[in-house]
């Protein structure tokens, strides 16, 4: 099936399958599909899956951080780089506003992860607004620039005032509670997994709707060519700033669950290489194409983890897959279709 | 810097000149054999010796250049591919120059010898006129009037400006875009590599991972003053330096990188393309 890497379009391969199926069988795919995905934590423990075992850090770990909240934030990305086509260099804002959310509302005013997560995700998706409001006037490089001034923003403003820790951070960050009898701590890392995997799949589900919807319509027109777009009556501005502050809120959603997780956090952990990185998950996998960004970032996520034996030349490495890939399949691994069949799901 | 003509971030750019900085530092160590001890020294030796540094530096600055647009850009314009492909590709390119940097320096910082005893001319109004400051100011405007001169009067200026305009109808008009393109990296190392040399002679150190701020600021300027716009690039930097030292003063050094992207959109809200407008209007969407 890879033999013909070059010309190959698998989403086009997987799509016509797809086409075939009925409800039934689809449903059972997914199902299917799901419940592998959700098998993964065990893979180490049998023999042929085992080669998936990360050398130094703990496998189930790499899975929750950076794997799974890679993909995450990638499909977060995804809207706003894939489907409006904005080029936003300081998406690593969004998890980071998240992130001090989740710490700051729950070691000062003792609030719990499942409380913090709505009003973190609302805070990125406001400060999305303030972002978005000035920056989206503008196109290309300098909405490129003044997203990345954003993002290095965000992270100045954490080192430098008290409330955050400065840049020490802030350490004590509690687990969230259990929920009916599910613990979620050190010792149950599989459990933040699930975690992350069920907001993976609300994400997904959420993308898919408004996909087919009246803003996934007006996000392509924009992509497209925005100009046109606009003469057409599509608010441009208002759609933009749409997809900015719902790529904003799975960014926040997952800055929350991460900080919750990892239990401290800093302004390292939020520099400007986080954004290049989901960026390029998002254009490894193939742009505006959902599982090609899932698959991109599942990819560019494990494999600093897997060959971390290589310590000094592990990011070496990490650069020449992508300079090979980038020049292999340059629309990424699995690219978006030609025209997406828009107006066929949305008749229906 | 020759952002503008290409039309995208060249990422692997903040590398040519974190390269360039360990050439003049190699250049000034290994080959002419200065250590910190050696004693200042003067005249024609003290000139030929900074020459060598900076030309060398500005050398291989060029053709790691080259090195990039070959492996990262080429074969994806070829298959025209979009803009963030060739991002991304960059982006590796970034990270194995960095990372091969990083092992061989053993990710320690390096400082240079002073071959210049920096010397002061006075002081008008309380500012040093120090020699490598006046340096670091009349190296960059003899760069850029060359530099204006080139692309505007040339003949190869003009095919550069030409593909910057649209790639499809110069191609059309018999240039060889490739061609063109390789030279705007080859300028771009030059201009790079001179800066890189200006860097360690006036701060004597470097770092592996030194290319990265310097190449956001870079990029910055390059928007301040206006995409693909050689006198808006210039003035633009001259704007940046100015303004992160004064914010620095006024409120606070933490303080100076959000105060000069506050005014980057401000001033971005009231003249969408930079201080001076973009080069070329609205050719893209």
């Amino acid at each position: 099936m890879m033999a013909n890497l070059k010309n190959l379009n698998l989403r086009d391969f997987g799509a016509d399958i797809w086409a075939g199926w009925n409800r039934a069988s689809r449903v059972a795919f997914v199902l299917f599909f799901i419940a592998l995905i959700a098998l993964l934590p065990f893979a180490p423990s049998f023999g042929l899956t085992s080669f998936l075992n990360t050398p130094i850090a703990s496998y189930i770990d790499v899975l929750v951080f950076p794997v799974g909240m890679f993909v995450l934030m990638a499909l977060g990305l995804n809207i706003v780089v894939g489907k409006s086509g904005l080029l936003d260099l300081g998406y690593v804002a969004f998890f980071a506003i998240g992130a001090y959310s989740q710490a700051i509302l729950s070691t000062l005013y003792g609030w719990n992860t499942w409380t913090v997560l709505p009003v973190g995700m609302g805070l990125a998706m406001i400060s999305g607004v303030i972002l978005g409001l000035p920056a989206l006037r503008l196109r290309g490089d300098y909405l490129a620039i003044i997203t990345l001034g954003f993002g290095e923003i965000v992270r100045i403003i954490a080192v430098n005032i008290s409330i955050t820790g400065g840049p020490n951070g802030l350490p004590g960050i509690p687990n969230p509670p259990d929920v009916l009898g599910v613990k979620f701590d050190l010792m149950h890392s599989r459990n933040f997994f699930y975690l992350v995997l069920i907001l993976i799949l609300l994400t997904i589900w959420m993308v898919r709707r408004f996909t087919i919807r009246r803003p996934g319509r007006a996000w392509e027109a924009i992509r497209q060519d925005e100009d046109v777009a606009s003469l057409m009556g599509v608010n441009t501005l208002v759609y933009k700033l749409w997809s900015f502050v719902i790529g904003a809120a799975v960014g926040g959603a997952a800055g929350v669950v991460y900080a919750s997780k990892i239990m401290v956090i800093s302004p390292d952990m939020f520099k400007f290489e986080v954004s290049i990185l989901i960026l390029a998950c998002v254009v490894f996998g193939g742009i505006g194409n959902i599982w090609g960004v899932i698959l991109g970032a599942a990819v560019l996520a494990y494999i600093p983890e897997r060959i971390r034996f290589l310590t000094e030349a592990r990011q070496l490495v990490f650069g020449v897959v992508l300079i090979i890939m980038m020049n292999l399949r340059p629309d990424g691994l699995l690219p978006r279709k030609k025209r997406e069949k828009i107006t066929e799901k949305g008749a229906k | 810097m020759v952002y503008g003509v290409l039309r995208l971030i060249n990422f692997a750019n903040s590398e040519v000149f974190m390269i360039g900085t360990f050439t003049t530092l190699y250049i000034e160590t290994n080959v002419l054999g200065y250590t910190n001890l050696s004693k200042s020294i003067h005249g024609a030796k003290l000139w030929g010796s900074l020459l060598l540094a900076l030309v060398a530096s500005m050398l291989v600055s060029a053709v790691v250049a080259v090195i990039v647009e070959l492996v990262a850009y080429r074969r994806l314009r070829a298959k025209g591919a979009n803009r963030l492909a060739s991002l991304i590709s960059a982006i590796g390119v970034s990270i194995v120059l960095f990372e091969a940097m990083g092992i061989v320096t053993g990710s320690r910082p390096k400082s240079a010898p002073r071959l210049l005893d920096k010397w002061s001319f006075g002081s008008i109004g309380g500012a040093d006129f120090r020699i490598d400051t006046m340096l670091t100011i009349i190296i960059p405007i003899v760069i850029f009037f060359i530099l204006n001169r080139f692309v505007t009067n040339t003949r190869l200026g003009k095919s550069i400006r030409a593909v910057s305009m649209s790639e499809e109808n110069s191609k059309l008009m018999g240039i060889n875009i490739d061609r063109v393109i390789t030279l705007t990296f080859i300028i771009g190392g030059l201009t790079t590599g001179a800066a890189a040399f200006l860097f360690m002679t006036v701060y004597e150190n470097t770092v592996f991972n030194i290319g990265f701020n310097i190449g956001i600021a870079a990029f910055t300027a390059a928007v301040l003053g206006g995409i693909g716009n050689l006198k808006g690039a210039f003035y633009g930097g001259i704007a940046l330096g100015l303004m992160e030292q004064f914010a620095s003063a006024v409120i606070g050094s933490q303080w100076k990188a959000v105060t000069v992207f506050i005014v980057l959109v401000v001033v971005l809200l009231f003249k969408p393309n930079g201080l001076f407008g973009e080069a070329v209007q609205q050719t893209r969407t």
